[in-house]
């Protein structure tokens, strides 16, 4: 029983991270119908970015370095998501679907690579940032950053929901998603809104870069590749399109997880260990795409004419 | 106010409308009908810029305006209520309606534009938070309407506002471009109903084939035994 309450626990981090990450792949499928595979790489740069601005001001508190290197990290994605989308996808918005998707692919081994120039190929330890104090909860530990994970998490996912329920700019984008044509008749400028969209996904991929490092402590230049996929995979469980899909398949996605990695040895008679958690996301992957493709709340995607 | 001078729009190599020149003055209702495929709907896109002309001018109030952007037409005082309604599904009615203001910024004004439009349609009123996929088609084309109006315009494109709803629907609806045409509107009504767009518009032209084959003050084009031929079933 403590170990259900403490992967539920950990499923809950995790979960949180994922479900910003996703919906960062969500909120670009609902506008253009793209699947941004370089998003992953957006979460490393975060995660980077964060790193050495915490490791070059070492020595100051930890309520000044962490919003410093918050915000440091957000610009720094913000620019590169604008950019992207910029460059790489928007020449390409009256090709053929396939021609966007493999500029994705493209776009996300240029930034690897450029990660890997800039911060070279080693893992880097990700310092401790906040004081490692354990808080017990049903007979299970919750450390004080896995709170503030959670709560941040929260916040974001609350707020992106007034901003796309509740303002001008989330109505055109909503909008925009419906109909395109018929937005712009609304005098709705789809360039700016699409670019909107990148700059809003970056910013909570940036934070989840942070949230992701912190708690694991690491950071390394091909840490986005895995976490897109899982992130992917949570929006493609949630419904891909749809912003609470994207929050309830990363939640459920890292619960998943965290109780298969807390199982599997005993379900396999210690054949496979927790190394194998990436396996679960990728049976789930596969589930939907057979059983439910449209997604847990999605709606039945029918192509567009 | 509008004048199109040999608009030309071709999709691939098909010529849809075939160098027509016609103008709508200040204040007038006028009528352009015609059988399907005759290129009233790909004329109407083509001044909105939904489409790319491929040839001709359109000037509206002296300004060319052929080569702005479709998002750029609202602020000049342009709106249409597109072919099949077009309004936003999964918004509500009164979303719906912000969006037709999305290019304006007077807050009370809105308000106040909101409460004209609902009563206009007062039907929309009862079903304000109610998600505009869930209406009748009727009521989605009072909404488009009424979106449309949202925006303050100074010309109204109207495509076939009466297509596929029931008689007494068609007639409502009439009833509020009628109403809203006298208010001062100047309106462009595109319509297969050829009988129902001339009795309420004061000219109309004729288009077949991509071309403008007859033009005339709308009585007189009802009188007109060709077109009661063609379009009248008589």
């Amino acid at each position: 029983m403590d170990i259900f309450i403490q992967q539920i626990i950990n499923g809950l981090v995790l979960g949180s991270i994922y479900a910003l990450v996703a919906l960062g792949y969500t909120m670009v499928y609902g506008i253009m119908g793209l699947i941004n595979f370089a998003h992953g790489e957006v979460v490393m740069i975060g995660a980077m970015v964060a790193l050495f601005v915490i490791k070059a001001l070492a020595g100051l508190p930890v309520f000044v370095t962490l919003p410093l290197a918050l915000a440091a990290a957000a610009g720094v994605c913000m620019a590169v998501g604008f950019t992207i989308e910029r460059v790489a996808y928007r020449p390409l918005r009256r090709a053929p679907k396939l021609a966007p998707l493999i500029t994705a692919i493209g776009v996300s081994i240029i930034l690897q690579n450029l990660a890997m120039l800039i911060w070279g190929r080693n893992y880097h330890a990700f310092p401790p940032i906040l004081p490692t104090s354990d808080h017990e909860i049903f007979g299970a530990t919750i450390t004080s950053l896995q709170i503030v994970i959670i709560v941040i998490a929260a916040l974001m996912m609350a707020g992106l929901t007034l901003l796309v329920q509740r303002t001008r700019l989330g109505r055109a984008m909503r909008a925009t998603s419906e109909n395109p044509p018929i937005a712009q008749l609304m005098g709705v400028n789809i360039n700016q809104i699409i670019s909107a969209t990148f700059v809003i996904g970056s910013a909570l991929a940036a934070v989840a870069g942070l949230m992701v490092s912190a708690n694991y402590s690491i950071a390394h230049y091909y840490m986005g590749f895995m976490l897109g996929l899982k992130a992917f995979t949570a929006a493609v469980l949630g419904g891909i399109g749809n912003l609470a899909g994207a929050m309830l398949g990363g939640i459920l996605l890292g619960i998943i997880e965290s109780l298969g990695a807390g199982y599997i040895g005993d379900l396999t008679g210690g054949f496979l260990g927790s190394h194998y958690q990436d396996i679960f996301a990728f049976f789930v992957l596969i589930g939907v795409l057979i059983f439910r493709p449209s997604g847990l709340i999605g709606e039945r995607i029918a192509e567009r004419a | 106010m509008l004048e199109v001078t040999g608009l030309r729009v071709a999709y691939g190599g098909i010529q849809a409308v075939r160098g027509i020149t016609f103008h709508v003055e200040q204040g007038e209702m006028v009528a352009l009908i015609g059988a399907n495929g005759a290129g009233k709907t790909s004329t109407l896109k083509a001044l909105s810029r939904l489409l790319n002309a491929s040839g001709g001018s359109v000037r509206y109030c002296g300004k060319e305006i052929s080569a702005l952007a479709p998002h750029q037409l609202v602020a000049e005082g342009i709106a249409l209520v597109p072919e099949g309604r077009g309004v936003f599904p999964r918004m509500s009615i009164v979303e719906n309606l912000l969006m037709g203001a999305y290019s304006r910024r007077d807050k009370e004004g809105i308000a106040a534009d909101t409460k004209h439009v609902f009563s206009l349609f007062p039907r929309l009123k009862e079903r304000a938070q109610q998600l505009a996929g869930t209406l009748s088609g009727g009521e989605q084309q009072m909404l488009a309407i009424g979106r449309a109006l949202m925006s303050r315009p100074k010309l109204l494109l109207l495509d076939e506002p009466s297509m596929g709803l029931a008689p007494l629907m068609v007639q409502k609806i009439f009833e509020v471009v009628c109403t809203v045409a006298k208010e001062g509107m100047t309106v462009l009504l595109v319509e297969q109903n050829a009988k129902l767009a001339l009795e309420v518009s004061q000219r109309g032209y004729v288009m077949e084939s991509g071309e403008i084959t007859l033009t005339d003050d709308a009585k007189s084009l009802l009188a007109n035994p060709k077109v009661r031929e063609a379009y009248l079933g008589e």
